[in-house]
């Protein structure tokens, strides 16, 4: 089947208007069901028991009192989980992860669990489990962690990556290197140079729904899995994998999902479930507490940047250098490679060059966190050629228009560019009125430029024909922002009828054939590919159908806004027939009409955008309020453009708060201190002012209304956006993220 | 002749050549003389790799077809958020 | 532990159920009354997505007793619409797009309707001031407010 996915420009009427999306009744009356809203009859209440300790060995872990605890049907263990990984790496990290085996890594890894048919008995449980820890020395700090004298996480990880092969272990895990030219000449060339450190904290994604699902695993080896998730047919894998089950007798239904972010795109407690379930012969629903998202899901990496910018006194940047270390926790990871790959991807370089060092810490394993690794490398390098453009005493936006990327340039993760958006959005940054607004006292202004790749991946839908003429779409990719909303405008688009007769439903994992998650801003962009292949063959039969009908050949009938047209003079008798009125006779011209597709979104391309910021802050108390705050991002073509304007003001609020406040704070003990909302501080209402948002439409040549992935970039460069404006506001360099109210007293404390 | 550069984690795979002159014009066909004559790339080329030809990341269509003359990549497969 | 008997009124019905003495109300709504559109997002009061009205307050039903509601009228977001007829907020956050994974929705709507039941013009900055208790990691609040701004408007009877 060949699909042509090069955009073509067309007028369209439906794509870019604003309708209500079809799921919204649903969520405004509280109706719509989410991971902690379904239940099986007969379902017991699973727990999960977690160390206290940052690092220990578990010497022996002792389950008979609990398993006597009236109300208690199964106590789980990781004797329970044999290992079927069979040497794969990343699978035995997600088993061990799930239930430690050996040493508990963190505070809060999970060490057992239990199902019991209430909290009550379930808690009472937890409390009788005896576990012999011994308690091992440990680190959190990254880089305190790749010190020669740091306790080792792992004694069979020798850092990979360095030649000759380390003979000592260590918690660097691998090193990275990307890049292309000399740097050292091209900083023999500089007359100025910028060299600094940089450090940003550990978040988290912070999606308000914690972790849940309903598990039931019955003897005959058929599983059902209810949960919320980014990714249905990737939970489905990973956890047949983990308890030797048939990936086809494992049906897994996405429940509507309460934020993710990345968060939900590994499995966290779902494995556990379903081995409670198998091990007591019941279902199982587990929920994780607030306390345990943040204890014991998947936080960022907290990171230390060194970067190294070298220019002429005319702004051009000559050479480029930054060494990046990621916290990983306590498995290895791809963190630090994707920070050095998308480092200076802004720029147009000819000496550049980033190293990555992946450092395993006694903290939770690391998840991807929307546009992952991407935000701390651009805090890093942005605050660096911000100082840059104050040493040469070029206006920040000018100096960053002089080194763009643009096509033809070689990126510093490897390949040339195509036709790329930064150069639009840093123009349409220099015109927009926020540069000129005028600032106060205590006031200063900042500004970024952020970068993040697309995916597109393996996507398939299906489109059934109504007998009355409506459309059921049913697509495999979750909704995590309300993308059925702009996949109907899609579907209507093409077919040519109106939105409200499309019905967009996300199918589950026996239902539809494999698809990708939703992650890589991928969502719309993927899964309205395929829905265009899947209406265009749905065309296919229809003008088939209407050929049948009159009788004439099918080559002589086209589609055009939502009928059947004959061409040509000779027809000039045959009126032009609905899709209502073909679906109404499919029952005798062939049978039920359909369109599907099974095919790989590829080409994606990369997205960019630029971020203005104004702050104030309070001399005083340092606390910093953001007074006005725009995006300018390109999307290729917005399909529903409140949807992507959500995406850019959403992405940027998880930013602030990144460079603001928040942060996992950690005891002298390796104990997290504020897994709770309170003390993790997110943005609130009045925290924040209206968001503005400028959405540039250069079209992706690889798609066929040109739509780009929206859904990360937006949260890549408010970090630096924030901090500049801050060091603006305080005359002092802000280094270290957040930049909470502590951290710029003892700034301005130093500067006086 | 296409000439593919490898990324740095592969390159001790390959006899620590960071270059490689194949002949192949389709992704699928370099992937395959790749592998026939590294045997080592085998496993992270059916895990790990995504193909970037002039600039365009692909992940899955090993059936793109590879200009003559085109820039060629593997990198490694990156996971969203 | 054993069980309490209660009485009390849900969005205008009499209902009576069981529950221990440290049930929450929220657990009560979620686990006993099929009633489950207030959420858990942290058991802790801390994010708002549980709110819900007892007696004409705005409450965080984590933080309140499931006995505690003897003898009292709560409202959850299950009441806000009459029938089939959204309340003017439940349709302004569908027009404004107020909402993108909607978690939070039914505790902002339960926050903003009491809002407007004591203030009907509020400003931007009352607004966000008193959505302060309720969390949303979505939308960075920019169309919530919006949204809240325009239902004021039009219960009020105003033009656009």
């Amino acid at each position: 089947m060949s699909f042509d996915s090069t955009y073509r420009e067309d007028d369209r009427k439906l794509v870019g208007t604003r309708p209500v999306r079809p799921d919204g009744v649903d969520k405004v009356t509280g109706r719509a069901r989410y991971g902690a809203d379904f239940n099986m009859p007969g379902q017991l209440v699973g727990r999960i028991l977690r160390s206290p300790h940052a690092h220990a060995r578990i010497v022996s872990i002792n389950t008979a009192a609990a398993e006597a605890v009236k109300g208690v049907k199964a106590v789980l263990t990781a004797a329970d989980l044999p290992d079927l990984t069979d040497g794969n790496q990343e699978t035995y990290a997600i088993l061990d992860n799930c239930m430690a085996r050996a040493k508990a890594m963190y505070d809060g890894h999970a060490v057992a669990a239990v199902a019991a048919i209430d909290e009550a008995s379930a808690r009472k449980a937890l409390k009788l489990i005896e576990i012999e820890y011994e308690v091992l020395p440990h680190v959190v700090d990254v880089d305190a962690a790749t010190r020669l004298d740091a306790p080792v996480l792992n004694e069979s990880i020798f850092t990979s990556g360095v030649e000759p092969a380390p003979e000592k272990p260590s918690n660097v895990a691998a090193r990275s290197e990307f890049g292309h030219g000399d740097v050292d000449a091209g900083f023999a060339q500089a007359d100025i140079i910028i060299e600094r450190n940089y450090k940003t904290e550990q978040t988290h994604q912070g999606y308000i729904e914690p972790h849940a699902c309903v598990a039931n695993c019955n003897s005959d080896g058929t599983a059902d899995l209810w949960v919320c998730t980014q990714g249905h047919f990737v939970f489905r894998q990973n956890c047949a994998d983990l308890l030797g089950l048939d990936v086809s007798k494992l049906r897994v239904t996405s429940s509507e999902i309460g934020g993710g972010f990345g968060g939900k795109t590994h499995v966290w407690a779902e494995p556990v479930a379903l081995a409670l379930s198998r091990k007591a012969g019941r279902p199982v629903k587990l929920v994780m507490s607030r306390e345990e998202v943040f204890r014991a899901s998947g936080p960022t990496s907290a990171t230390s940047i060194d970067v190294k910018i070298g220019a002429r006194k005319d702004g051009k940047i000559t050479a480029a250098q930054a060494t990046l270390r990621y916290s990983n926790g306590p498995y290895p990871g791809p963190w630090a490679e994707l920070g050095a790959m998308t480092s200076f991807a802004c720029y147009d370089l000819e000496n550049v060059r980033t190293i990555g060092f992946e450092v395993l810490v006694n903290r939770p394993k690391v998840a991807a966190y929307r546009a992952p690794s991407a935000p701390m490398a651009a805090f890093a390098v942005e605050s660096a050629v911000d100082e840059l453009a104050q040493e040469v005493g070029m206006d920040a936006v000018a100096l960053r228009i002089m080194n763009a990327a643009s096509e033809g340039s070689k990126s510093s993760y490897g390949p040339v560019y195509g036709p790329i958006g930064i150069g639009p959005t840093l123009e349409a940054a220099q015109t927009h009125p926020h540069l000129s607004a005028p600032l106060g006292k205590n006031q200063g202004r900042g500004m970024a430029c952020g970068f993040w790749f697309n995916f597109g991946g393996q996507t398939c839908t299906d489109l059934n024909i109504s007998a009355d003429g409506t459309v059921t779409l049913a697509v495999g990719t979750v909704d995590v922002g309300g993308s059925r909303a702009s996949l109907s405008l899609i579907a209507a688009e093409e077919l040519g009828i109106p939105y409200e007769d499309i019905k967009a439903v996300v199918a589950d994992t026996a239902t539809l054939g494999y698809n990708d998650m939703t992650d890589g801003s991928r969502g719309t962009f993927s899964t309205s590919m395929a829905t265009i292949s899947a209406a265009r063959n749905a065309k296919k039969t229809l003008c088939e159908r209407a050929a049948l009908s009159w009788d004439i050949p099918v080559e002589d009938v086209y589609w055009e806004d939502g009928h059947a047209k004959a061409s040509g003079p000779k027809y000039g008798n045959l009126q032009p027939v609905s899709i209502k009125e073909i679906a109404a006779e499919a029952g005798n011209t062939g049978g039920p009409i359909a369109g599907h597709s099974e095919l790989v979104a590829d080409g994606a391309g990369v997205s960019f955008a630029t971020h203005i910021c104004d702050v104030e802050v309070d001399p005083e108390t340092g606390a910093t309020s953001v007074i006005r705050y725009t995006v300018i991002q390109d999307a290729g073509k917005a399909v529903h453009p409140a949807y992507v304007e959500g995406q850019y003001q959403g992405g940027a609020a998880q930013g602030i708060g990144w460079a603001l406040n928040e942060e996992y704070v950690y005891g002298a003990d390796g104990r997290l201190q504020n897994p709770g909302f309170l003390d993790y501080r997110i943005p609130v209402c009045s925290d924040l002012p209206m968001i503005d948002t400028q959405i540039l439409e250069i079209p992706n040549p690889n798609h066929p209304y040109g739509v780009r992935g929206v859904g990360e970039t937006s949260i890549v460069p408010p970090l630096a956006a924030v901090a500049n404006a801050v060091s603006n506001a305080v005359g002092v360099r802000m280094s270290h993220v957040p930049v909470s109210p502590p951290r710029i007293l003892a700034a301005l404390n130093d500067k006086a | 002749m296409v000439e593919v550069t490898l990324w740095g984690g592969l390159v001790p795979l390959a006899d620590n050549q960071k270059t490689i002159a194949v002949e192949a014009t389709t992704i699928r066909e370099l992937l395959r003389k790749l592998e026939e004559k590294y045997p080592g790339l085998r496993e992270p080329i059916k895990n790990q790799v995504a193909v970037a030809v002039d600039g365009v990341i692909y992940r899955n269509d090993w059936s793109q077809a590879i200009p003559d003359g085109a820039e060629v990549l593997l990198m490694r497969r990156l996971a969203g958020g | 532990m054993s069980s309490i008997a209660v009485s009390t009124t849900i969005n205008g019905d009499d209902v009576e159920f069981l529950c221990r003495t440290d049930e929450t109300l929220l657990d009560v709504l979620r686990n006993r009354l099929g009633l489950m559109g207030a959420k858990e997002g942290c058991g802790t009061g801390d994010c708002g997505a549980c709110s819900t009205m007892m007696d004409g307050r705005l409450v965080c039903s984590c933080l309140v007793l499931g006995a505690e509601t003897q003898g009292r009228s709560i409202e959850t977001i299950e009441g806000m619409a009459q029938g089939s007829n959204l309340h003017p907020l439940q349709t302004k956050f569908l027009e404004h797009a107020a909402l993108q994974c909607g978690i939070c929705t039914p505790g902002f709507l339960i926050a903003a309707k009491a809002l407007l039941d004591v203030n009907p013009d509020p400003t931007e900055e009352e607004i966000r001031f008193w959505l302060a208790g309720n969390l949303c990691r979505c939308t960075g609040y920019d169309k919530i407010v919006r949204a809240v701004l325009d239902a004021a408007r039009e219960m009020r009877g105003e033009q656009a």
